[in-house]
């Protein structure tokens, strides 16, 4: 040993390399500095999510269309979050805000655009050109590789009990207040019933639409609650009203 | 005896738990899956039940157990089962990619639809013939390096056959619509606080096996072992935080939502890539490279320097998911930065992979697996080159949503982790089996240019749909207009799919290969062949080359 006296580089790390319990503390160590430093100030930083009006939580009926949209996996080729750039504005709107997905758990942002983005499709179609094109894509635009979808409209609604979905969402974070999960499964029914009275459901959902979506009164679909979400989306924030171009103005460094 | 009433009542309780949330139930899918963990119990309660020798327990002479130095039997079945998931995963890439060239594929069934196959392709691949490899070549390479046989058999085998379930409860749970749409994430609730268990198992197997060993070093496949399991157990349970919404029902909601949950999710998402699919599969790399090619790992310090140097800086990488989103711009710019600076560990790795080969590069020309290696390393450098590009703000808003990500993925996936997987199931097989050598070299050879071609040709398409759509998404007329609707980039881009599917089938055709020639290996054969061509000895031609002067 003792020809072995000059120093050798990272001698010390032999140290590491015999005692497993130190190497994974330090390993362990060395990966969770970048996930603090990065992911739990967005937590405190209070500019990390703009103040914008109009943002409310999904009804029962939109979060049920939302709960399918995740089901059939419509986030693996559409996103939901336009980036301020001049062509992705001009060809889907107004470039999205942190605070319009503050209320989605989980985040439907999405990572590829196999189609178009989602982001502001609501009121851009009409509800009967969601119906034909979610049942036979091919037919409503040449071209098209979506799947068809028809079967969402010959199944009935049975998106479970609501209350017990709006109580979980709310112990999460999203601010349904206890008149909203109490009355969730009524909500999910009148909303797509033009027979019902809505009024006391468009004062707790703001701008909420009220109609049958998938062209047939007599029956709660799938298709119901899809094109109801697929309707809302982009809908609550009115991203060009004055007050709103105002204040974003004033936006700086986030 | 204990041991066999404690595992049996264990299996037992296991069954009636799965029996009574199979009738409380609220949805059917829920009930499918309790009933899939039943049947999964009860196996166990039979095996369990059947293997001891009775008639020796009765006599109090009970057979000692196997004492071979190694124990391999899981490691056997793990070679058949990753041969088999690949073939799967591949199987299912094929169809998805001739889905979107042809939309009738996607058969107007809803559990045939794309968006459903996709998280089963992905799965497959990153996870069943990933994760089986990972923790088949795991447990090889640390009994070796230790010298010491498996620690906690019964948990051995319950890590591995728990880790089957939990491919089978996720594979059957995305057809059946049941995902938190968190991408390599998608598995509900239930199925991750059963990944959670059989995870712990797997830390407790082999940081158990290390405290056994013989050697007084830990091995440098072994860091990238630890640390693997160690980091993925974290970035599992944190990006898992979940509230279900009944504990009989298969939905739940995240913890973390909008931007907040982005940030968690790509954080996961990029170490999944950086843990799963880098640190464990560079531990492969630093046993089966140098065995195979008998010569030392290149350089000790370089192993260390790049090992601290990846595991912290890979973590930070996540934000470049998310350019130009409503992520705020710090926290972008400090993904960006960090992607960067990850290159050079990256290359560290490659370069001690591929200068292991010093002295040794003869064998490139003989030896098909040794050249499997070397193109698995060659990727893996090329991709962590074409990562940190991507992650350039500018780049990214061009690449970003588009098919460039798909290509830079596999070339990653097909090129560094199917060939590395492939050479270490070409090394294993024979020596498993106590086999002179594999049934057929030729058909490694076949393999390997029918994979590197494959690659070749599906990432270069890749490359060009992506750039392509990229830009005719920004482009515009004369007239100040937006010259393409989006529907047209979409019909641009199907000669392109075409290649890439046929990309598809030399790859797959390689593994279907593969998987002859490993059963043929097993069987006992040995294929009569010509061997690989040796270059004749030409003495003249073997001279140092003489300086010429410049002219």
């Amino acid at each position: 040993m003792t020809a072995e006296t000059t120093k050798v580089p990272f001698a010390g790390h032999k140290k590491i390399e015999k005692n497993v319990a130190l190497l994974g503390v330090l390993a362990f160590g060395a990966v969770i500095v970048g996930g603090i430093v990065e992911i739990a100030p967005l937590f405190w930083i209070d500019n990390t999510i703009e103040k914008v009006a109009g943002v409310r939580p999904h009804t029962p009926l939109e979060q049920a269309g939302r709960d399918i949209y995740i089901r059939e996996g419509c986030y693996v080729c559409h996103s939901q979050m336009i980036r301020p750039f001049r062509d992705e504005v001009e060809r889907y709107g107004h470039y999205s805000l942190a605070a319009e997905s503050m209320y989605d758990h989980p985040f439907q942002w999405g990572s590829k655009r196999t189609g178009p983005d989602l982001a502001r499709v609501g009121l851009k179609y009409s509800d009967e050109w969601h119906v034909q094109h979610l049942k036979n894509p091919q037919a409503m635009v040449d071209g098209s590789v979506m799947p068809q979808y028809a079967f969402l409209a010959e199944r009935d609604l049975n998106a479970g009990d609501m209350s017990a979905e709006l109580k979980t969402l709310n112990v999460v974070g999203v601010p349904y207040t206890q008149t909203d999960i109490d009355k969730a499964n009524d909500d999910l029914k009148n909303q797509a019933d033009p027979m019902a009275d809505a009024t006391d459901l468009q004062k707790r959902y703001p701008k909420a639409q009220v109609r049958d979506f998938d062209g047939n009164p007599d029956r709660l679909t799938e298709m119901d609650a899809l094109v109801a979400y697929l309707q809302v989306l982009g809908t609550m924030v009115d991203v060009n009203s004055a007050a709103a171009q105002e204040d974003l103005a004033k936006e700086k460094g986030r | 005896m204990e041991s066999l009433v404690t595992r049996a009542g264990l299996w037992f309780v296991a069954l009636l738990f799965a029996i009574f949330m199979y009738v409380n139930a609220v949805d059917a899918p829920f009930a499918i899956h309790m009933g899939v963990f039943g049947l999964a119990a009860l196996a166990g309660l039979v095996i369990s039940l059947r293997k001891p020798d009775y008639k020796a327990l009765a006599t109090g002479g009970a057979a000692l157990p196997d004492q071979s130095r190694y124990d391999d039997d899981l490691i056997r079945t793990g070679v058949i089962l990753a041969t088999f998931w690949g073939c799967v995963g591949f199987l299912v890439g094929l169809y998805i990619a001739l889905q979107l060239a042809f939309p009738a594929l996607n058969l107007g069934l809803e559990w045939t639809t794309f968006g459903r196959l996709r998280p089963l392709h992905t799965s497959a691949v990153i996870f069943a013939f990933g994760g089986t490899a990972l923790i088949t070549t795991s447990f090889y390479i640390v009994q070796r390096t230790c010298r010491a046989r498996l620690a906690l058999p019964g948990v051995a085998r319950f890590v591995f056959w728990g880790y089957q379930l939990f491919i089978a409860l996720a594979a059957t749970g995305y057809l059946l619509g049941v995902t938190q749409s968190k991408e390599y994430a998608e598995p509900e609730w239930y199925v991750d606080l059963w990944l959670t268990l059989v995870w712990v198992a797997y830390l407790a197997v082999f940081v158990g096996t290390i405290l056994k060993r013989k050697e007084p070093h830990i091995y440098v496949a072994n860091w990238f072992f630890l640390s693997f399991i160690l980091t993925v157990a974290m970035l599992h349970l944190v990006n898992n935080a979940v509230v279900p919404v009944s504990l009989f029902g298969s939905k739940s909601y995240p913890v973390w939502g909008g931007v907040q949950g982005a940030l968690v999710q790509w954080w996961y998402g990029h170490n999944a890539v950086g843990f799963f699919l880098t640190a464990g599969f560079l531990g492969m790399m630093y046993y089966f490279v140098p065995k195979q090619a008998e010569r030392p790992v290149y350089s000790y310090r370089l192993s260390i320097v790049h090992f601290w140097g990846l595991i912290f800086l890979y973590i930070w990488a996540g934000p470049h998911h998310l350019h130009y989103t409503a992520l705020p711009d710090w926290a972008q710019t400090l993904g960006m930065v960090f992607s960067i600076m990850l290159w050079m560990p990256s290359w560290g790795g490659m370069i001690n992979g591929l200068m292991t080969l010093n002295g040794a590069w003869d064998k490139v020309r003989t030896d098909p697996i040794i050249r499997m290696m070397v193109l698995s390393v060659a990727f893996y450098g090329m991709s962590t080159f074409e990562g940190p590009m991507m992650s350039i703000k500018s780049v990214n808003s061009l690449s970003h949503y588009t098919d460039w990500t798909i290509g830079h993925v596999h070339s990653g996936a097909l090129g560094w982790n199917g060939m590395i997987t492939f050479s270490a199931i070409y090394y294993l097989a024979p020596r498993l089996w106590g086999r002179e050598r594999m049934y057929s070299l030729r058909m490694i050879n076949w393999h390997f240019w029918l994979a590197t071609l494959g690659i070749v040709f599906y990432a270069s398409a890749m490359w060009v749909t992506g750039i392509m759509e990229g830009l005719m998404w920004r482009e515009y007329g004369s007239d100040g207009y937006l010259l393409y609707s989006f529907v047209e980039t979409v019909a641009a881009k199907f000669p392109m799919y075409l290649l890439r599917a046929f990309g598809g089938v030399l790859y797959l055709s390689g593994a279907l290969i593969m998987a002859f020639n490993v059963w043929q290996t097993i069987a006992g054969k040995l294929r009569q062949e010509e061997p690989l061509r040796q270059a004749a000895y030409d003495p003249n031609a073997d001279r140092p080359l003489a300086a010429a002067p410049a002219e």
